[in-house]
């Protein structure tokens, strides 16, 4: 009973907070909010017992991702503010274009059918998955038995996204 | 009691704020914003399935995580092509950047 209203909260501050992000006219309430978003989708993922997942959100999200996009807008935005008054026409235009994707998915949502194991039920897959020494243990057997290569590939992406940031930021091109 | 239908409604919801956010902001840096809801929603997705689906896993987890580091790489470009853009056009405004437009 106590999860489905924390489920419940967490899911309207993760969509109020998606909300405020695409409506505030200031880019700083929209970074704030989307922390608030992220934070609570980290919530989420404890709920569903991904507690690593959890941590690599508030980590790597909320603190590198989030404080890198307030950089940006205090060196970039300052002059900007107020002048992001789209049209009427193109909002209505989008409004359209969203609510068509989002009756799409719903529509796809609802029609599926999965079978579910619910929270806390000690199936046997439930089990297996609690057996190798809690959520973080589980995470690191799978990942470095059965996806090595692409967990090197990911260091490697790293690896030149911050070259290419760093050349981009750089020179002037 | 917290079923898939619920997660994936809440990923659609966040997934359609993201697409609506994309179309009708003009600020490339909200834009960006609503792209880390979208995959912030995809996200959703796979731990949802990892954890409720019908042989749970911790697959969808391991995904999860490539797609967060994927989505930090790509923020970090991101920003660095905005600040590279602020240099050469002195505006973030998607809709001024019409240079290729033909």
């Amino acid at each position: 009973m106590g999860s489905e209203v924390v489920f419940g909260l967490l899911a309207a501050v993760t969509v109020a907070g998606a909300v405020g992000v695409i409506t505030r006219k200031n880019p700083v309430h929209s970074a704030l909010l989307l922390i608030a978003t992220l934070m609570s989708v980290a919530g989420i993922y404890v709920l569903l017992e991904a507690e690593f997942l959890a941590a690599v959100q508030v980590l790597v999200y909320a603190g590198g991702v989030m404080v890198l996009f307030l950089f940006v807008i205090m060196l970039v935005d300052l002059a900007q503010r107020g002048q992001d008054a789209a049209p009427a026409r193109r909002i209505s235009k989008g409004a359209v274009a969203a609510g068509v994707v989002l009756t799409l998915l719903f529509l796809c949502v609802l029609l599926s059918t999965f079978a579910m194991e619910p929270l806390g039920a000690t199936s046997a897959g439930g089990e297996a998955l609690r057996a190798g020494g809690g959520n973080l243990g589980s995470v690191a057997l799978v990942m470095f038995r059965y996806y090595l290569l692409p967990f090197e590939l990911a260091s490697v992406l790293l690896l030149v996204a911050m070259v290419g940031a760093i050349v981009l930021g750089r020179f002037k091109l | 009691m917290i079923t898939a239908d619920h997660l994936l409604l809440l990923s659609v919801v966040l997934f359609s704020i993201g697409v609506l956010g994309v179309l009708t902001r003009r600020n490339a840096i909200i834009i960006f914003m609503s792209i880390e809801l979208m995959l912030n929603a995809a996200n959703l997705n796979f731990v949802a399935f990892s954890r409720l689906g019908r042989v749970p896993d911790l697959t969808g987890q391991t995904f999860a995580t490539f797609i967060i580091c994927v989505a930090a790489g790509e923020v970090a470009i991101g920003l660095a092509i905005i600040i590279a853009l602020f240099r050469n056009k002195e505006t973030v405004q998607v809709d001024e950047l019409n240079l290729l437009r033909w």
